[in-house]
């Protein structure tokens, strides 16, 4: 088998198969039998292996060029031209480097603190991988949505099965909100089909559409997308997802999950709704600085730190939604490139870094059970490793220079304040709201005298933690330090995605 | 010089990586050690640089070391740019950083942080080299906010203190506040020549001001005007300048080496470094300048003033310095950057002596750091007492000393700057640098007095204890002592008249005041002649004294009755001028309601409870209904069966 024509096949099938496999083997509900140890292995060893055949995807990819490469393509309804169709250009590379990065830490940070169904736990984490990379690689409509669809499944049983108290309520407004918005998707899908008499991505993109039809679709592609990133006015589901959660599915929810609704922007409703999006980016603008604004406002008041560090992802998100919609308020359109390959730094550094902080909060969970900011204080007293890392990835969060917090949010705070000077006075107030809800949390969780017994108590991390931790913070670093292989990966493509997004499909009709 | 220029700045790296990861493997002596030998070795290799540069007349540098990222044309790098103003700024900083290195050898000796804090130290003078060595305003912008964040990481080194942490996340947020005016003024600079390179920007200044953007719409203003205020805002954080000022003070929760590394010798100087660097854009905006200039005058006398009432001694040094660093703005401000170069170099030393000082003093006390429960303490510590009289005559500007040369100085070039003359501004910065030269002496010798000599007021448990420091403390005191008392006699010509800084810092003709001082300079002996004949600034700094000796040696009951007789003018300066009840219960907990506002009102009364809950229960209506009609019963489903296909068969016949 030819790794490189048939990689993203196996990027996706193998972690799909792998947990499958994962559930017929595992049996028992006990996390501490034989068996339950053999498949957390198993799992770690399939997630292992997706990221290692990943790097592939790193090596050989072409910087060079914007067209879809490993490209596989074959026919799958024919009576709808419905194709399995695959590929991945400088846009969902990335996003699937960091699909295959995250898994496994995934796997190893909840190694033993899953108590119940072990297996089945480790092996929803891996058929949501393969989904997910199915996601960002698909090019045909029928199968993007199908797969965004079953992306659902394997998350609704993580948050019910594993999730906390309410876990039920959580579960149920994450499947209505995201799912409400998603079926729209498939509206817009078929219409668009109805059009080419196929659902290949490019031929939605050449089709001509007047300016109605585009709005039409913007608006159905938005609540799709707009529920997933999650923009406000509807991201009120996240803080009751992310609370409920158990830690791994936080991490997987907000490091992976969410840049969906972003990648959908750039992938669906830029290139194939330009005119449609011009119409629209004013609002879009606004509404993703009110999500810096006010939801910086909102983080800052919260008592439980799944929340707060939800809340600041919603913010984090409204840098991307920000940079991708910057184009026609910039003059000559200077400063889009910068904003939308800004914006999609800022997704795979907030995959890094909200990871890194819901880990941080889960490994704080496993000794208290509580996420209660109350009921912490002085940590740093008795676990100063774990201390050490949570001082870092609250600053990264806070946007410090040096990690990969913020190459993002420069770059789109250049691109904004060439197009609006308010844009970019809004956006930078970031630096102050996000350090002022982060770093206040960490004084009342890490500093201060050790407030209460449990602290007292606290054990310092172990080391299966330790390199979770350790490998997330060289991520962070790395890419706050050298951000350019990032970046280099996406240039060419953003460069020909404005190329097609600046022309407007109404000049032929 | 690239192997060179990068080893200064890698080895405090190396070290603090070192020293921070594997201190418990290396131990106590190891952290010391790696660090003092890194930062000793940079400082050597720093002064290599500026003997190159200087005596040997190499040239400047300027080279990228690697390219960070390149979006749409615009190169993000990573390099150095060595010339004679950095190179002058890596010797005191290396130098203060070492001296600073050693002393904590003596003052943090008992403390379980020990490795972690020589970790901080170092990583701190990384930063601070890779913020002044910078080529570009990405890396500048790196080096500014990292030794923000070590500053955050020193000032609440002690984190078990509900005042250290209150003042660290204090400090973090004001400079924030500073650094978000900061990114949008490089975000203009960008905006307005494609570029982050200080020569690609410098080289296109013009261009920059003979633009306008209206922020406000219909409101044009000057592009160059727009960028350099919104720099100054982040000078105006890092720096502390009214109204940001109010982080300082708090800072000295820190330990005592960090106060005077950070806090007063280097990285609150990063303000003024940054617009003597950016000197080409700032000279082609005098409105600008003049908001300079303003901050600045009201910084250096208000502030000073507050010194006066203060009774903890880091806390006296804390507020001298932010006065102090007001007279460089002015400086900045009548665009004589060359002497708020030189006077951030002398006050680099001398500050750093006084606050390393204070520091041997509050061991002494058994970190006692009240001047009210000290006195006398002269006879006990005769080589702090001989180097404090050293700092606090440097600091007055007593002729001869280092702060004398580089302080009168700038106050004739603030009265030489007549191009300011038209308006009120110049008038107000010369009062207040004038005046300040007398409220500076009030306190510095208030302070030298009460701690120093006098009624020993301590009590007998600590007297009994009173000895001279070792000799990891006193050294550095000696060392920085020699160039407090002596530099400026043989730095003032070249610095400010010789063209030292050549292509570095660029004056348009009209605003060059020190070339017109420069004129009538004969050399540093017809300097201070000049100073004591014709000045008020040397009498005033006299009087200063004189009244000091008097109200607190001489007659000590006086300061009191009068704080009682003027409570007003006295709890004005006791509470700051209020500026920490307002940003306190101001904008602090006016922040905190909006989020509880919009939190509780926005997100979960109108979004969830009336859009999304709302649905949810209008769904679960709908339901209700739906689930009567699955009743069971199979004739009612007939019966719906049938009704149902009457209808479609009439919609298709009617169709």
């Amino acid at each position: 088998m030819d790794l490189t024509t048939n990689m993203l096949s196996v990027l996706i099938w193998l972690p799909i198969f792998g947990g499958i496999a994962v559930v017929l083997l595992g049996d028992g509900r006990d996390a501490s039998s034989g068996r339950a140890v053999q498949m957390r292995w198993l799992a770690l060893g399939i997630s292992l292996l997706t990221f290692i055949m990943s790097t592939g995807l790193y090596y050989s990819f072409d910087t060079s060029t914007a067209a879809m490469q490993f490209v596989e393509r074959a026919p799958w309804i024919s009576a709808f031209n419905v194709e399995y169709y695959l590929g991945v250009d400088g846009i969902s590379a990335p996003l699937i480097l960091l699909t295959t990065f995250i898994t496994p830490l995934v796997i190893i940070s909840s190694w033993d603190t899953i108590k119940s169904r072990p297996a089945q736990y480790f092996a929803a984490f891996l058929i949501l991988e393969g989904l997910m990379i199915g996601v960002f690689s698909a090019l045909d409509g029928v199968l993007f949505y199908v797969l965004w669809e079953a992306m659902l499944v394997p998350m609704f049983l993580i948050i019910g099965i594993w999730g906390g108290e309410r876990r039920i309520y959580a579960t149920l407004k994450f499947f209505l909100y995201t799912f409400l918005g998603s079926v729209l998707m498939l509206v817009a899908f078929i219409y668009l089909y109805n059009k080419t008499g196929n659902f290949n991505f490019f031929s939605f993109m050449d089709v001509q559409l007047s300016l109605k039809e585009q709005q039409l679709i913007f608006i159905a592609f938005l609540l799709a997308f707009a529920v997933k990133v999650p923009m406000w006015p509807v991201h009120t589901w996240l803080p009751d997802a992310h609370v409920e959660a158990p830690t791994g599915g936080s991490v997987v929810l907000a490091a992976i999950m969410l840049k969906m609704g972003g990648y959908g922007f750039v992938r669906l409703s830029l290139p194939m709704l330009p005119d449609g999006s011009e119409y629209f980016s004013g609002m879009m603008i606004a509404l993703s600085l009110i999500a810096v604004v006010y939801i910086g406002f909102v983080a800052l008041m919260q008592k439980d730190m799944k929340k707060l560090i939800a809340y600041s992802s919603i913010a984090h998100m409204g840098f991307v939604t920000l940079g991708f919609f910057l184009l026609w308020s910039t003059a000559g359109g200077s400063g889009a490139e910068l904003g939308m390959t800004g914006g999609m730094v800022q997704m795979i550094s907030h995959g890094l870094v909200s990871g890194a902080m819901f880990l941080c909060v889960g490994v704080l969970y496993d000794r208290v059970h509580s996420r209660q900011i109350a009921d912490y204080g002085g940590v740093a007293n008795t676990m100063p490793k774990f201390a050490a890392f949570m001082v870092l990835f609250a600053l990264a969060n806070a946007g410090l220079p040096g990690t990969s917090g913020f190459v993002g949010e420069f770059m789109v705070i250049i691109a904004s304040f060439k197009a609006n000077f308010w844009f970019a006075f809004l956006a930078a107030s970031t630096l102050i709201l996000g350090a002022a809800y982060t770093l206040w949390m960490v004084k009342r969780v890490i500093y201060g005298e050790v407030a209460n017994k449990n602290v007292a108590n606290l054990l310092d991390l172990e080391r299966r933690e330790f390199v979770v931790l350790g490998i997330l913070a060289l991520a962070v670093l790395l890419v706050g330090l050298w951000p350019a292989p990032l970046v280099d990966m996406m240039s060419v493509t953003v460069q020909e995605l404005l190329k097609h997004v600046s022309q407007s499909k109404l000049a032929g009709l | 010089m690239h192997g060179i220029h990068l080893t200064i700045v890698l080895a405090p790296l190396a070290a603090a990586i070192v020293a921070g990861l594997f201190g418990r493997q290396i131990g106590r002596a190891g952290a010391h050690w790696i660090t003092n030998l890194a930062v000793g070795s940079s400082f050597v290799l720093s002064a290599m640089v500026l003997k190159h540069l200087y005596l040997d007349g190499g040239q400047a540098e300027n080279y990228s070391l690697y390219t960070w990222a390149v979006s749409e044309g615009l190169r993000m790098e990573v390099g150095f740019l060595v010339d004679r103003l950095t190179a002058l700024m890596m010797v005191v900083v290396t130098f203060v950083s070492w001296m600073v290195h050693i002393y904590t050898i003596g003052y943090m000796h008992d403390d379980p942080g020990y490795q972690r804090f020589f970790s901080y130290i170092s990583l701190f003078t990384f930063a601070m080299l890779m913020l002044v060595m910078s080529n570009n305003f990405l890396q500048l912008f790196f080096g500014w906010e990292a030794v923000g964040v070590v500053s955050y990481l020193l000032i609440g080194f002690w984190f078990k203190r509900e005042t250290a942490i209150f003042a660290n996340l204090k400090a973090f947020l004001v400079n924030r506040v500073g650094d978000f005016g900061f990114i949008l003024g490089i975000a203009g600079v960008v905006m307005f020549t494609n570029s982050l390179d200080y020569a690609t920007v410098f080289a296109s200044a013009g261009s920059i001001a003979a633009q306008s953007v209206e922020v406000l719409p219909g409101i044009p203003w000057n592009a160059m005007t727009l960028i350099c205020i919104l720099l100054f805002i982040g000078a105006m954080g890092k720096s502390a300048q009214a109204p940001l000022h109010v982080w300082l003070p708090d800072s000295m929760e820190g330990p005592t080496p960090i106060s005077a590394l950070i806090h007063a010798a280097t990285m609150v100087t990063a303000g003024i470094f940054m617009v003597a660097r950016m000197s080409p854009l700032f000279e082609l905006s005098e409105t600008a300048l003049a908001v300079v200039l303003t901050i600045g005058a009201i910084t250096a006398f208000f502030m000073g003033l507050l010194g006066i009432v203060q009774n903890d001694i880091k806390r006296v040094i804390a507020y001298s310095t932010l006065s102090q660093l007001g007279y460089m703005t002015v400086a900045l401000g009548v665009s004589a950057y060359s002497a708020a170069i030189f006077h951030l170099m002398t006050h680099a030393f001398f500050k750093a002596l006084l606050f390393l000082g204070a520091g041997s003093v509050i061991i002494a006390m058994h970190h006692e750091q009240d001047i009210r429960k000290m006195g006398g303490l002269r006879k006990y510590m005769p080589i702090t007492y001989w180097t404090a009289v050293i700092g606090t005559l440097a600091l007055i500007g007593f002729p001869g000393t280092s702060g004398f040369f580089s302080k009168d100085a700038l106050i004739e070039a603030v009265r030489e700057s007549h191009w300011h003359g038209q308006g009120a501004v110049y008038w107000i910065a010369y009062l207040s640098v004038v005046l300040g030269v007398f409220v500076t002496a009030l306190y510095s010798f208030r302070m030298f007095f009460l701690v120093f000599h006098g009624e020993e007021r301590m009590d007998k448990e600590t007297k009994s204890h009173l000895h001279e420091s070792p000799w990891v403390v006193t050294v550095p005191l000696i060392l920085l002592a020699i160039p407090s008392a002596i530099i400026g006699w043989f730095t003032i010509e070249p610095v400010l008249f010789g063209g030292f800084f050549g292509e570095a810092i660029r004056v348009t003709s009209e605003h060059d005041v020190l070339a017109r001082i420069g004129e009538t300079f004969h050399g540093s002996w017809e300097f201070i002649v000049h100073a004591v004949t014709a000045g008020p600034a040397v009498y005033l700094a006299l009087a200063g004294a004189l009244t000091a000796w008097f109200l607190f040696l001489k007659r000590p009951d006086l300061p009191e009755k009068w704080a009682e007789k003027f409570s007003g003018v006295y709890n004005l300066l006791d509470r700051k001028y209020y500026f920490d009840d307002l940003y306190i219960k101001g904008f602090a907990a006016g922040g905190r309601r909006l989020g509880l506002f919009l939190w509780k009102s926005g997100d979960e009364l109108v979004i969830d409870g009336m859009m999304v809950n709302g649905t949810a229960r209008s769904i679960g209506r709908f339901a209700s209904v739906l689930r009567r009609v699955q009743t069971g019963y199979l004739y009612h489903y007939a019966f719906a069966m049938f009704f149902g296909l009457t209808l479609i068969l009439a919609w298709l016949l009617w169709a």
